[in-house]
């Protein structure tokens, strides 16, 4: 029982991280119908931005305290992200606008590219680690109810626990604020959201930085678990099962989505990897996933497509 | 019947022509409307009624020609610049936000009114919470003036067509325009919904002192309640005046009726 649950809480933490990155995904789409490509690529690029300004902050500055150090740090990066989505709106999707997805999702994948190659080129390609001093001593619960406790990872429960707030903060964002209720409102017709005196590009650009946020969020504690290298950019993969099987659309979807695809390579690594062959933490989310897209392509809460012929 | 005036000119459509590739959309149309009337641009399907309607909210550019509004000259619009400028409308195929309640869709229109910043929003504190209460009373009103309280919380994509429609023109009123553009506010009605929006429209008219352009090809409808008619076909204007002038007129008469050779 007791192993059971630490590889249960495992996966819903690593699923939390999943969900981090989807939730990039949906905020976009949502708001512009893009399926972006370079949400991993922005992962990786604010990631790199936040560990490399942490350390050269202290070097310009002398400062030596080191939570101020990493605020500074993430500020940057996420002035750096909201430049970023201010480029890629007037360079790039500002310039399609009323174009095939086919062709705004091949311009996320150049932007991908050019994040990939321009982050690594600014900002250098070793291995950098992000320190903001989260505690790796594991802690054992619930000793009194099962022989041997619960074995909990501090740092992976702090890390869920701030991308619990981070999604808790996006959803007060999207239901209270006027601007969240423009984003909802762009996000189901373009026209009409115009016609009311929205404007488009300002939307875009907000979201592209919501999202840059979201990304920062995500790099800093996937970077400061594995070390920020290239491969950060491939997390995104992961979070591809997760928003077919959330739905392109849903902020929740994305949530369970991706705690369910946590926990479930986590549980059918353990206990189905002795008979089946290790590695099934691999392709399992893929799996599902296609499952999904034969029995319900449009997500656990996505919205079912209707045409009307 | 009303109490409101008709006033000075305030927009003024000059010799605009819009074409889609070869497709002569418009060509040289021109008219005016006066402050708190009610005009409607009636003509056959395909005349280019909506065309010319998108032209005045910015979503076409014609390529040649001048619109004038309040004093101001342009000849380029975009449709974010005539909401700032007081220009609100409504769509033929409705165009709502689906997945939105009646009153969120509804606030969706006080946008551009609304100043306070996102913290205090997000935290509905303070001085934001004192707006967003003013804009709701506003959108209140604009709810029982439209007698939709029932579905205040209702999903707007689960409403009736009927019910819609009034929907789309509340998000329109809720911008407390200048100048309303109805896009075929009664297409796909029974009567009875049609008697409704009528009723409406005048009432609109009449309380809030709004210019309306509307659209319609439903001939018998409009004249009840427009002022002042322009009637397009293939493009051109084919009549312009009052609803009995343009009645007797006997281009207009063919247009609609065919002509004997």
């Amino acid at each position: 029982m007791g192993s059971f649950l630490e590889t249960l809480l495992g996966g819903l933490m690593t699923g939390m991280l999943y969900s981090l990155v989807a939730l990039g995904f949906v905020l976009i789409f949502k708001a512009s119908g893009v399926f972006n490509f370079a949400q991993g690529a922005m992962v990786l690029f604010a990631a790199l931005a936040t560990a490399r300004f942490a350390e050269w902050i202290p070097h310009w500055t002398g400062l030596s305290n080191k939570l101020l150090i990493n605020l500074f740090a993430i500020g940057v990066a996420l002035l750096i992200m909201i430049a970023v989505a201010w480029i890629v709106e007037r360079l790039v999707l500002g310039k399609l606008v009323n174009q095939e997805g086919v062709t705004l999702l091949m311009a996320t994948l150049g932007v991908a590219y050019f994040l990939d190659g321009f982050g690594q080129s600014l900002f250098g390609n070793a291995i950098y680690k992000i320190d903001v001093g989260m505690p790796k001593e594991p802690v054992i619960a619930l000793e009194k109810v099962f022989d041997g406790g619960v074995l909990v990872s501090t740092e992976d429960l702090i890390a869920a626990l701030v991308a619990a707030a981070l999604v808790g903060l996006l959803a007060l964002f999207f239901q209270k604020t006027t601007t969240g209720r423009a984003l909802r409102a762009v996000a189901d017709d373009h026209q009409a959201a115009q016609s009311i005196g929205i404007a488009l590009n300002r939307i875009w650009v907000i979201v592209w930085s919501v999202a840059g946020f979201v990304a920062i969020v995500a790099g800093v504690i996937w970077g400061s678990k594995l070390g920020v290298q290239f491969s950060l950019s491939l997390v995104a993969l992961k979070a591809l099962p997760v928003v077919i099987l959330g739905g392109l659309t849903s902020v929740p979807g994305a949530i369970v989505g991706g705690l369910i695809i946590g926990v479930g390579e986590k549980l059918s690594e353990v206990y189905l990897g002795p008979h089946m062959g290790g590695g099934i933490e691999i392709w399992f989310a893929y799996v599902l996933a296609l499952l999904f897209l034969l029995v319900r392509p449009q997500g656990l809460f996505g919205e079912k497509i209707i045409d009307r012929v | 019947m009303s109490h409101r005036e008709i006033g000075d000119m305030i927009l003024a459509v000059e010799d605009i022509s819009l074409a889609f590739g070869g497709v002569k959309a418009l060509t040289s149309i021109s008219f005016d409307v006066r402050e708190h009337e009610v005009r409607a641009i009636i003509g056959p399907n395909g005349a280019g009624k909506s065309s010319l309607l998108n032209c005045i909210n910015g979503v076409y550019s014609p390529q040649q020609g001048k619109i004038r509004f309040r004093g101001e000259s342009f000849t380029q619009m975009n449709p974010h610049r005539a909401a700032v400028m007081g220009i609100a409308r409504t769509f033929q195929n409705l165009a709502l936000f689906k997945g939105m309640s009646v009153l969120d869709n509804m606030m969706t229109g006080r946008n551009l009114r609304m100043r306070s910043n996102l913290l205090l929003q997000a935290l509905h504190f303070g001085p934001a919470a004192r707006e967003e209460l003013q804009h709701r009373e506003f959108v209140e009103r604009i709810i029982d003036f439209l007698e939709i309280q029932a579905y205040r919380k209702t999903q707007v994509g689960r409403l009736p067509y009927g019910l819609q429609k009034r929907v789309d023109l509340g998000r329109a009123l809720a911008m407390e325009p200048v100048l309303l553009l109805l896009d075929e506010p009664m297409a796909g009605m029974n009567m009875e919904e049609k008697q409704d929006m009528c009723r409406f429209i005048l009432d609109v008219n009449d309380e809030f002192g709004t210019t309306i352009v509307l659209i319609e090809h439903d001939m018998g409808v409009v004249m009840d309640i427009s002022d002042r008619v322009v009637v397009l076909d293939y493009g051109r204007k084919i009549g312009d005046g009052t609803p009995d002038e343009v009645r007797s007129s006997p281009d207009v008469i063919d247009a609609y009726l065919g002509t004997t050779h």
